[in-house]
């Protein structure tokens, strides 16, 4: 308590109603009486000026905001929602035609702390952006510990390719048979297990001519939303059609970025897919697409 | 009572409270588009004859959800200081470590939960019983965090507190 105590004034002023004298949700009779009283209590009086400078500091720093002109991605997350079917249509185009699309570029840190992930936004929003958001940054983060190995790139390598299938599928719970991209150029290197948000996660090591390495990560924990138990690696989307537009209803090709690390990824069903790399978009949507086409050719 | 266009409407609000609540415009914008296809998502509450009437208050409480899962998910699991917990008495600094923040730099360094409060009284002009309904919380709670929120943004100004960290400039 201070020595020299204010003059007292009957009601006293509370904190909450100094606040509402700065807020102007007193009454009218109310706010002149604090005011009068104000006068002979200079340290309520400051603070009342204070807190009256935050406001208008708060609105001379963000209103400018008003008048920006948004991005196009909130823009369209504004309008009406295109029907899914088009929307399916879009993601399927948006594969073919990843490097001239426009809308990428955005960041996607959940927090100031998580490394920056540039989104595009063109398939349908079908997971929530932030459980689509961490799996990528995971996916990422994975490849970019792996890939520059000289050593011990995998823990199971391709010689072995029948016990990393096996122990893989065990530890996973369904059949991980990583798919074969010698057409793109990629030949497999092996593979390892990881934690993921949940529970493990596969990754699968591949390197090009030249010693480029691509990964594709796999997680089976973004689940909730699939529907199909039978999906697998091996085949999994249940219906036999080979293009994104036919394909299970999760189905959205999203594209981020983090450092040098571009990452393609999609959900299926249960699982949730994630190609990175250091090469350009162009080159990992082809990739992008042949995974995608094994993982949906009918059984062989 | 809302049509299709009203999100777009909404949008300069939505932004200009997420930017000072996110602190840079990329999350803020990540935070808007979320706010917006969740809102879609849920348009049967507030589209034609749904139950929302106060449109303002449940986008608003829309985008305090996902921020406040937003910034919770990647950490460890931190539990919410109680409004009784006294703030943590930083020691007065001398010198030249005596840093008075500008203040965005100060806006970050709040705890979000009042944070919001401070943000929209100052930038949407919401009465004290609008924060109550937007954030979910007692009236009471939002005038201690207001009191909180606003004497530590003071201090933090005027170079009272140590700062916890050094703001990088964005």
């Amino acid at each position: 308590m201070t020595p020299n105590p204010p003059p007292p004034l009957f009601p006293p002023i509370t904190e909450a109603e100094l606040h509402a004298l700065v807020d102007g949700q007193l009454t009218a009779e109310r706010q002149r009486e604090i005011e009068a009283a104000l006068a002979s209590r200079p340290d309520e009086a400051s603070r009342v000026e204070s807190y009256r400078a935050q406001k208008r500091e708060l609105r001379a720093l963000f209103d400018p905001v008003l008048d920006e002109t948004p991005p196009q991605r909130v823009l369209r997350a504004a309008q009406p929602r295109t029907p899914w079917y088009l929307q399916r249509l879009a993601a399927g185009i948006a594969i073919a035609l990843v490097s001239g699309a426009t809308g990428w570029g955005l960041h996607g840190g959940v927090s100031n702390m998580a490394p920056s992930i540039a989104l595009g936004q063109q398939g349908p929003a079908s997971i929530t952006m932030t459980s689509a958001t961490g799996f990528a940054q995971r996916a990422a983060v994975a490849h970019a510990v792996y890939s520059p190995e000289q050593r011990r790139p995998v823990e199971v390598d391709a010689a072995h390719e029948d016990q990393l299938i096996a122990w893989l599928s065990k530890r996973m719970g369904a059949p991980m048979k990583p798919p074969h991209l010698q057409a793109v150029g990629y030949a497999l290197e092996g593979g390892r297990l990881l934690p993921g948000g949940q529970g493990p996660v596969a990754q699968f090591m591949y390197r090009d001519e030249s010693g480029s390495r691509l990964t594709l990560y796999v997680s089976n924990e973004i689940g909730e939303l699939g529907t199909s138990s039978d999906t697998s690696l091996g085949k999994a989307a249940s219906t036999s059609a080979n293009t994104p537009t036919g394909a299970n209803q999760d189905t959205a090709f999203r594209f981020a970025r983090e450092g040098k690390v571009n990452v393609f990824y999609w959900v299926e069903g249960p699982f949730g897919y994630a190609i990175s790399a250091d090469a350009d978009r162009a080159a990992l949507a082809r990739v992008s697409g042949e995974v995608y086409r094994q993982l949906n050719a009918t059984v062989r | 009572m809302h049509d299709d266009q009203t999100l777009l409407s909404w949008v300069p609000r939505l932004r200009r409270y997420a930017r000072a609540l996110a602190g840079n415009r990329d999350d803020a914008d990540d935070l808007v588009q979320d706010t917006l296809e969740r809102a879609w998502s849920k348009s049967a509450l507030w589209r034609g004859s749904g139950e929302v009437r106060d449109m303002r208050a449940w986008l608003f409480s829309v985008m305090h959800n996902l921020h406040v899962d937003g910034i919770r998910r990647p950490k460890l699991a931190t539990v919410l200081m109680d409004d009784d917990t006294p703030d943590v008495a930083v020691a007065p600094t001398q010198g030249e470590r005596l840093a008075v923040l500008d203040l965005q730099g100060a806006l970050d360094l709040l705890p979000v939960e009042q944070k919001e409060i401070v943000l929209l009284i100052a930038l949407e002009d919401m009465s004290y019983a609008e924060v109550a309904a937007t954030l979910g919380i007692p009236v009471g709670t939002v005038m201690s965090r207001l009191s909180r929120g606003r004497e530590r943004l003071r201090s933090l100004m005027e170079g009272r507190d140590e700062p916890v960290r050094l703001k990088v400039v964005k």
